[in-house]
């Protein structure tokens, strides 16, 4: 029974933490804008959710990290592009949100399940 | 829970911009000092960042502020004889603050520290809304 729940909330926590951890990467991005040869970083979401929804119950591995391709080039070898990271950050700000509310969903209709 | 290394990430960034700020003042306040303490004329600082990985040399890394490098340009020259600090010419020598350059540098300082703060707002919503997960 337990392990059902677990099963059954598995793949949005895993949706969730690499939400979380996309998060993180984006957030250094934008802090390392003004840092000389700094290289934006990233990982592909899909990929990534793909691997950890495999993996099951093993705990899944960290993402690959891949770093992005500029559109322009810049003088001090930074690759960030301030435009592109912050819609990005928005983006999946949204996204970890809407996981949150499937999560929820998921919880409120176990309970419903429950109480009867 | 790895949005709470965003809080130490964007509060690095803080930390490097607002020192970055310190030295564009210092630059500004002393656009015209013609002698420091050594007796040269003041030289302009600039700041250079670095990023240090939070963990294992990969991923998410941190800024820190490497070190603040003097401007090496040469001392802008004025011709003024009635200055105290003359040459035998009439020229004197006045550090090599460019105020324009140093406009923009605070700009772009104050920019960056707007955008990390609101990127440290973005991660505690985040996490408020994840307290009430299943609620």
């Amino acid at each position: 029974m337990v392990d059902g729940l677990d099963r059954m909330m598995q793949f949005q926590a895993a949706a969730l933490s690499l939400r979380s951890q996309r998060q993180e990467l984006i957030a250094a991005n934008i802090a390392n804008a003004d840092t000389p040869n700094y290289k934006a970083v990233d990982f592909d979401f899909a990929a990534a959710l793909k691997n950890a929804s495999a993996a099951q119950a093993a705990p899944a591995t960290a993402p690959a990290i891949l770093y992005r391709t500029p559109s322009q080039s810049s003088l001090d070898g930074n690759s960030v592009e301030m435009d592109a990271e912050r819609a990005q950050f928005a983006d999946n700000t949204v996204r970890h949100e809407a996981a949150m509310r499937f999560l929820t969903a998921q919880i409120k209709t176990m309970l419903a399940a429950i109480t009867g | 829970m790895s949005l709470f290394n965003v809080f130490e990430i964007s509060s690095s960034a803080i930390a490097a911009q607002s020192q970055r700020l310190n030295v564009v003042a210092s630059n500004i306040a002393n656009a015209d000092s013609a002698a420091g303490p050594d007796g040269q004329p003041y030289r302009a600082k600039q700041i250079v960042f670095e990023a240090v990985a939070t963990a294992n040399g990969q991923g998410p890394s941190r800024v820190q502020v490497a070190r603040i490098a003097e401007d090496q340009t040469p001392f802008r020259t004025i011709f003024d004889p009635k200055h105290p600090l003359a040459d035998e010419n009439g020229y004197v020598n006045m550090p090599n603050v460019s105020v324009v350059e140093e406009m923009v540098n605070m700009l772009s300082a104050s920019r960056s520290y707007q955008t990390n703060v609101e990127v440290m707002n973005t991660a505690k919503n985040l996490l408020l809304k994840s307290l009430t997960l299943g609620q």
